[in-house]
């Protein structure tokens, strides 16, 4: 069974059995440790951890009760707003960008005393899949340093799946929360849109993105989003969680729960992953649970629906890098034009440009009908499609990834290729549900397989108390040994 | 052949709220540069808009002043173009659902100028250029808009002239605006054509952008009247572009044609929510409209009898006609107040923003104090008269200016002791009387009014001292 890190760390703190500095100090020296190998934090803060640690220690000394996330160390993806921590998005654009201002999701974690070490690496703007578009290099798999650790949120993952930061915030706008924790051995959720602010997450397609938790058990998962999941005013999509924390219910019998199976997920999904979840129906009927087959055939268009919306937000979204008012700025230009030109022509990775080109296409006129607008229709459908699913059963179990994590490179080469990887990702966000991934198994190489259980919207709680009964009793996954253990 | 001019209006109108559009920063004019900012509305990557509801609001209340039908469900989109004073790129307006649409204004030649659609956007920040350098100030940016955008309706430049006026006039009286062209806060762009009289056919158009006073628009579109004309007469073409107005040299020059016109790649803003307007909520702040100008002047002429100049005059600025409708009230003619205010008050305020805070010395309680004190037989005219333009100059009421032995008519006794005073003193006077000089009564009636400090009844006077000539 796969224990909650956080709730151990927090009774060692309050049973004083560690000090919140010591605890610090192991995360920091794992982190000059492993990071050179894993390339998964990009910025380091010790400093403010250790303030932060020593204010914790204190408050303990003095008697104070402190709270579940507090003094725990924790990393954020380096595209989440931090004030006066640099904030880069991984991209030469961005590279000495700091913000002056907090994410509503930092802003809730610092008051409550949570222990930054520092913010992690990712694909250029969240663009990708492998890591291979961040500006500072690629994020490495912890459980084989050959193989990539996905993406976007790829440092997020590779620190917690290498045990270097205790928990991390993601975002997730077609997989980028789930694909790396799948990648990585670990539990990832995306929320229902509006679940957690957006404010502060610095956009790449605003319609999808949602920023959420990356944990090593799901029951760490349901702490950090019953802790981040808050209405927040200065996002007009923000909604917060709907009904009683995901904790209370978490471990709940699912006995009579109806899980649905959508064979159009389960197309072109490697053997051995298409394997392992097949295993886990079986692990959920063991635990009393129904299985209810259906169809789902509008999924084909999710892919083309996703890469045509989140390119045309993007390539708006994206139109404010121009050199004049922060980030990096060209240096030999000849007029105002010609220098944004040349600072977005050299800021830019490929990939970001590819998206940017495509989006502006799509929205052309001339051409908005034929892409955007469809895109826009087909996404409706989508969305209908998937209500009615939840008319008769409670979660969707569907693989995360056709398969497991690419070897270094391997990305690179052919982007439509990687972009059909997202297969079984883009849909929840096309439909703004929530989902979460849990490991399932390994291949012959030992890397790790995932899983994934789409809720309708705003049930977090069940499918989080879904995804703990299956950890809980398949304890077929035992996290591979990396960085410092408690 | 004559010409006939067609032309539409685009306007762009300051919203007066106090905060901006998607931020709660100040839209105050003015302030040091970049000091009206925060993250939000100079774009910081990761932050969001938030739609400011007093906007919409405003927006809706202009479009009911305007006769305009307001959409129950409307959107913001994005309209994405690059430019230095627009810090996301893209600019947040609305593209095919506005907040209000097919509305009117009715000019006073009958003809009704139609209102195509307003809707809400932010204003963008400014360029600034100094010693070879351009710098941007982004107090503006994010400051609330509507765009009012008519059919092409004018066919006079005096239409167009009346219609500026007389939006100006609207949206000041309903207080979404001050309007106050010089300082940007009301800006028109002209779309013009000319077409053969009796011709049905629109001509090929042309874009005056940016215009911040009457006078200029009406020169300009005369200037691009001339040169359309003059183009057709010459076997030219006119050619479909957007131009600015130089009015140093009162002539129009090309800042891009056709093919430069911008693709704005609109499309529905994933940041903000669908505007839904309840009905009732529409009702509402129709019911809170105040009375509009126009209104106004004919209830001045019809109920009040007010001749229509001083009706117009009244009427052009809000807080006047506010305090004309305080000052009068309670009296008992119309006349009376509106012939003081734009008799003597009006003296003491000269400019345009002076018209519109209508912040005189004399408020509007004082000026009725002293209409009622005239009303009442107390005092008499050229006293109130004289008394007015004290209290002018001293802030004072008239019962602190108007000694208490001025006040009230003369007693018989009085008047008559001073009417035999002015026979006595007169002697000149009475035998010119006697002899014919009828008029000669006037110098002792003076001698009257003069010593009774204006007190006396200056017929009644003049009636007693004929008595007294005739029966010595």
């Amino acid at each position: 069974m796969n224990e909650s890190k956080i709730a151990q760390l927090h009774k060692g703190l309050v049973n004083k059995e560690f000090s919140c500095m010591e605890l610090t100090e192991k995360y920091i020296e794992a982190i000059n440790k492993d990071n050179e190998a894993l390339n998964a934090y990009v910025t380091v803060t010790p400093e403010t951890a250790v303030e932060t640690a020593r204010k914790v220690d204190e408050k303990i000394a003095g008697g104070k009760e402190i709270g579940l996330l507090e003094g725990i160390p924790m990393t954020l993806k380096d595209n989440i707003s931090t004030n006066g921590i640099r904030t880069t998005c991984c991209s030469k654009i961005l590279e000495d960008y700091t913000p002056i201002y907090d994410a509503t999701v930092w802003d809730i974690l610092k008051k409550q005393n949570a222990i930054l070490l520092g913010k992690t690496n990712m694909d250029e703007f969240a663009m990708g899949s492998s890591c291979e578009n961040s500006y500072f290099g690629g994020a490495k798999n912890p459980h084989d340093l050959g193989h990539v650790a996905g993406g976007s949120s790829c440092g997020v993952a590779s620190a917690v799946g290498g045990n270097i930061a205790v928990y991390g915030l993601g975002s997730d706008t077609g997989g980028s929360i789930r694909q790396p924790a799948s990648f990585c051995g670990i539990v990832g959720m995306k929320p229902t849109y509006g679940a957690v602010s957006r404010f502060g997450l610095i956009a790449y397609a605003s319609s999808l993105d949602q920023i959420g938790p990356i944990t090593t058990s799901v029951e760490d998962t349901a702490i950090v989003f019953d802790a981040i999941a808050q209405y927040d005013k200065m996002d007009s999509t923000s909604q917060g969680r709907k009904g009683a924390p995901v904790c209370d219910s978490l471990k709940n019998d699912i006995k009579g729960m109806k899980i649905g199976i959508a064979k159009e997920y389960f197309e072109g999904i490697r053997d051995d992953v298409r394997k392992s979840v097949e295993d886990a129906i079986k692990v959920y009927q063991t635990l009393g649970a129904e299985i209810v087959y259906f169809d789902l055939p509008s999924l084909k268009y999710a892919l083309p629906v996703y890469y045509i919306i989140a390119c045309a937000e993007a390539s708006s979204n994206l139109g404010r890098y121009d050199g004049i008012r922060y980030g990096y700025k060209a240096v030999d230009y000849k007029d105002v034009n010609d220098m944004v030109k040349k600072t977005r022509s050299t800021g830019f990775g490929e990939e970001v440009k590819r998206r940017i080109l495509l989006g502006t296409y799509v929205l052309s006129s001339g051409y908005y009908d034929a892409y955007y607008k469809k895109a826009q229709n087909l996404r409706g459908k989508i969305v209908q499609d998937f209500r009615n699913v939840f008319e008769s059963c409670d979660v969707i179990l569907a693989p995360t990834v056709p398969m497991t994590a690419f070897e270094n490179g391997h990305a690179v080469s052919d982007p439509v290729e990687t972009y059909q990887t997202d297969i079984c990702t883009v849909p929840v966000n096309i439909c703004g549900l929530p989902a979460v991934s849990v490991p399932c198994g390994f291949d012959s190489d030992g890397l790790p397989i995932g899983m994934q259980l789409i809720g309708n919207s705003f049930e977090e709680a069940r499918i989080l108390n879904a995804a703990w009964q299956y950890e809980n009793a398949a304890d077929k996954y035992k996290a591979a040994g990396f960085g410092v253990k408690y | 052949m004559k010409y006939e001019l067609v032309a539409g209006f685009e306007t762009h109108v300051e919203l007066a709220t106090n905060t901006k559009i998607f931020c709660s920063c100040t839209t105050e004019f003015g302030g040091e540069p970049n000091t009206h900012c925060c993250p939000i509305c100079i774009g910081l990557p990761g932050t969001l808009p938030k739609l400011n509801k007093k906007v919409v609001e405003y927006a809706i209340r202009a479009g009911l002043a305007t006769n305009c039908e307001i959409a129950e469900i409307s959107k913001m989109d994005r309209k994405n173009y690059c430019y230095p004073d627009l810090p996301k790129a893209y600019q947040i307006s609305q593209y095919d659902k506005p907040l209000c649409e097919h509305g009117y204004i009715q000019l006073s030649n009958g003809r009704k100028i139609r209102i195509l659609r307003i809707h809400i956007e932010e204003d963008a920040g400014k360029l600034v250029h100094r010693r070879g350098d351009t710098l941007v100030d982004y107090n503006r940016g994010g400051v609330p808009l509507i765009e009012i955008v008519t059919e092409p309706d004018f066919r006079s430049v005096d239409e167009a002239k009346e219609y500026v006026e007389k939006l100006q006039l609207i949206m000041r009286y309903i207080g979404v605006s001050d309007c106050r062209m010089q300082e940007g806060s009301m800006r028109c762009d002209v779309n013009i054509s000319v077409r053969p009289e009796g011709s049905e056919k629109l001509g090929t158009r042309t874009e005056i952008k940016n215009m911040n006073s009457i006078t200029f628009i009406a020169k300009a579109m005369e200037y691009e009247y001339g040169r359309q004309v003059d183009l057709i007469e010459s076997g030219e073409k006119v050619v479909q572009e957007t131009l600015r107005y130089d009015d140093v040299t009162n002539t129009t020059s090309s800042m891009r044609g056709k093919e430069d016109a911008n693709d704005y790649r609109y499309f529905r803003d994933p940041d903000l929510v669908t505007i839904n307007v309840p009905r009732e909520k529409v009702e509402q702040i129709k019911e809170e409209l105040p009375e509009l100008p126009e209104e106004k002047k004919n209830r001045y002429i019809d109920e009040l009898g007010l001749p229509e100049a001083d009706a117009s005059l009244l009427t052009k600025y809000r807080k006047i006609a506010e305090y004309y409708e305080k000052a009068s009230e309670g009296t008992k003619n119309p006349k009376t107040a509106a012939n003081f205010i734009i008799g003597q008050i009006f003296r003491s305020v000269e400019t345009e923003s002076e018209k519109e805070e209508f912040n005189v010395s004399v408020s509007a309680e004082n000026l009725n104090e002293l209409i009622i004190l005239l009303d009442s037989g107390k005092i008499r005219m050229n006293l109130a008269k004289s008394t007015l333009d004290k209290m002018l100059e001293t802030g004072k009421k008239a019962s602190e200016l108007i000694d208490e032995s001025d006040m009230g008519g003369l007693d018989e006794n009085t008047l008559l002791d001073l009417c035999k005073q002015a026979v006595e003193n007169n002697p000149k006077a009475v035998s010119d009387y006697l002899g014919g000089k009828e008029k000669a009564v006037k110098a002792m009636v003076g001698f009257v009014m003069k010593n009774s400090r204006g007190k006396a009844d200056a017929a009644l006077a003049e009636q007693k001292i004929i008595d007294m000539i005739k029966n010595t």
